[in-house]
């Protein structure tokens, strides 16, 4: 057998839950190539990992690999993941979510989630649109790109996730994209070794909505222009803002220590105790 | 003009044809492609609406009752979870008397996720204080959302309308669309009695103490009783103009019936035909089929069941730990009724799964062969 198969065999439902429901060229399936080198490489067993996703095509993912998965409802996948994260601290509790999931009917778990800086891994499949509801506009859809509910051009301005995560708390924050599979593998690796709340922006394509309504081409003209437009952090740091506009800059965008909720939360336990036996 | 549309372009036709002024909506399964044909009718400057696209249901609704409070005519649409997430401004909407029209496509809510017909979502926003019109055809969505914003601007309630997922929603019906102009007619621009308005100054929604509260609810209650008659009123006045009418209610070959069977939305037009069989066999059965949930119309259903052996009633839905709600509903209109049918409550077809017309031919030999059910709730159609 082929050590890819044998990896396949090893993750996923294979015989239960394909074909999948991904198009033919879809970039999810890459990220979930990704996510489970990176977890097979740290050596985690199976029932060591927990999957919750919320709803569009990123919330299928759990659906097909067979760790402990939960397929929970639009926008929530943090705050159920925090529940479990908090019932269950020996568990690495990993988030899939969609840029609609996470930006829009979810955005505000995801600053709160960042923000107190709970122990989890979240990876957000960013492919600026709503894919699975038919391409509507979604709060990453850039200013004067085309959606089914915007078919002229969308009059909005997109949320950049990745800096968002930063300015709300994130104590690691990286950002890849499909077409450079092998950082995206690292950026996860590094992401799930991190203690506190940790983010993967994964810039990937909807050929057949945003592409396709945006006269984008092919999946693999997509994945040429993320090749072509991505700029690691590194060379960034020596552009000029004029320079970087329009890039995406992927690498470790963030990694610095701050208090982690559940250290803070043993700690407080502690000093409750403390005061009960003093009698106060 | 007659053009074949699905349930869910018909819902945007009856919009465009009622001139909504402001629009806003999250996608949804299987809402979706509404939102998408108002967008394109706005896009091409057809329908001259502001249309928004927000971030949740939650907020679609909260933006459509800004819009509304300051005089504009408003819609939206959602689903399932959507119309779930949406909860607790249906109630403010309902509190602030805002004559917003809403569709709702029955879909199940999770969990399990599925995305397939089933009438709980919208049956659960019960006491939310909305008027409810449930949908056979894509000609009575149309018509209906029309007849609603009538309605809802008379009596000063929301009102939702409902169809089922895919059996309509994305299901093409040859539909007769009315033209503008008469629409117009029928329908004149929404003129509020009480808005916000810089002009004439008020106040909103402030803090009430007990002294007042119930006052307030009892408005709204009288109002729904109000909407009875003004929901008669309107379908009588559309039937003169447009030559169609539908009723709270309708019976189909109910003379002399002794078993009537129960239904509503989509499983209506397959019972009519599986009714007329057995009539046509020479069996004395009927149809009841009922368009209004909310306000309940208890006259007509007792009108229409009186004299009845046997009354069957099919539900796409069910309240945990009680059964079908229509049956519900049913029972508790009849209840202190001296002679009375014996009432049947059947649950089937939920999360999509056909009703089939074996399924109803089930149903209805059933209550033939029974005097009474074996059971309070009688689950049809289940796996092996």
């Amino acid at each position: 057998m082929r050590e890819i198969t044998k990896l396949i065999h090893k993750y996923l439902r294979h015989d239960k839950k394909f074909p999948h429901v991904w198009c033919p060229g879809c970039g999810n399936g890459i990220i979930l190539g990704a996510l489970i080198r990176a977890i097979d490489r740290l050596g985690f067993t199976k029932d060591e990992i927990v999957l919750v996703s919320g709803i569009g095509c990123s919330g299928r993912l759990p659906v097909y690999v067979d760790f402990n998965t939960l397929h929970t409802t639009h926008g929530r996948a943090l705050a159920f993941a925090t529940g479990i994260k908090l019932a269950k601290p020996e568990l690495t509790v990993i988030v899939i979510m969609g840029d609609g999931d996470a930006m829009a009917i979810g955005g505000n778990h995801f600053i709160h989630a960042a923000r107190r800086n709970v122990d989890l891994t979240a990876i957000i499949f960013n492919n600026s649109i709503y894919g699975m509801t038919g391409g509507q506009y979604s709060p990453t859809t850039p200013y004067g790109m085309r959606a089914s509910t915007a078919p002229y051009m969308n009059i909005e301005h997109d949320f950049k996730i990745s800096e968002l995560a930063v300015t709300a708390g994130a104590v690691f924050v990286g950002r890849g994209t499909v077409y450079h599979a092998r950082l995206l593998d690292s950026l996860i690796e590094k992401a799930l070794l991190k203690k506190g709340f940790g983010i993967v922006e994964v810039i990937t394509h909807c050929h057949v909505q945003y592409g396709r309504q945006n006269k984008l081409g092919s999946a693999v003209d997509m994945m040429k222009w993320q090749r072509d437009n991505a700029i690691s952090v590194e060379k960034a740091e020596k552009l000029s803002p004029e320079e970087k506009r329009g890039k995406i800059i992927i690498g470790v965008l963030v990694d610095r220590e701050l208090p982690v909720y559940q250290d803070e939360y043993e700690r407080i336990k502690e000093r409750a105790k403390v005061s009960t036996v003093r009698g106060r | 003009m007659r053009k074949v549309l699905t349930g869910n372009q018909a819902v945007a036709y009856g919009v465009f044809l009622s001139r909504a002024e402001v629009i806003s909506a999250y996608p949804i399964t299987p809402q979706t492609t509404i939102m998408e044909n108002l967008a394109e009718l706005w896009a091409d400057g057809v329908l001259e609406a502001k249309f928004l696209r927000v971030e949740s249901e939650h907020s679609a609704m909260a933006s459509i009752i800004g819009a509304s409070m300051v005089g504009a005519r408003t819609f939206t649409a959602t689903s399932s979870q959507g119309l779930a997430l949406m909860h607790e401004m249906l109630h403010w909407a309902a509190g602030a008397r805002l004559p917003i029209v809403m569709v709702n496509v029955n879909r199940a809510l999770g969990a399990p996720w599925n995305i397939w017909s089933d009438q709980t979502d919208s049956l659960s926003q019960r006491d939310t204080g909305w008027i409810q019109l449930y949908c056979e055809n894509n000609q009575e969505v149309l018509d209906t959302i029309i007849q609603a914003y009538m309605i809802a601007e008379t009596v000063s309630i929301p009102v939702m309308v409902v169809l089922d997922a895919f059996f309509l929603s994305h299901t093409s019906e040859v539909v007769e669309i009315p033209e503008g102009g008469e629409v117009e007619k029928f329908l004149p621009p929404y003129r509020p009695r009480y808005r916000l308005d810089v002009n004439d100054p008020h106040s909103f929604n402030l803090m009430v103490s007990p002294d007042y509260y119930q006052e307030f609810r009892y408005k709204i209650q009288m109002a729904m009783e109000e909407a009875k008659v003004v929901a008669e009123e309107v379908d009588g006045r559309f039937a003169k103009v447009f030559s169609r009418g539908y009723g709270l209610v309708e019976d189909y070959l109910c003379d002399e019936a002794e078993l009537i069977l129960v239904t509503t939305g989509t499983v209506t037009s397959t019972s009519r035909q599986v009714i007329s069989q057995l009539r046509q066999k020479g069996q004395r059965v009927g149809l009841l089929k009922i368009k209004m949930f909310r306000p309940f119309p208890v006259q007509e259903v007792r009108a229409h069941l009186k004299g009845v052996q046997k009354v069957a009633v099919i539900d796409r839905n069910i309240s945990f730990g009680c059964g079908g709600i229509f049956a519900q509903e049913i029972k508790a209109a009849l209840c202190d009724q001296g002679e009375r049918p014996q009432v049947f409550s059947f649950v089937t077809g939920l999360g999509g799964r056909d009703i089939t017309p074996s399924v109803i031919s089930e149903v209805i030999e059933y209550t033939r062969r029974n005097d009474r059910p074996e059971k309070e709730v009688i689950w049809v159609g289940m796996r092996g």
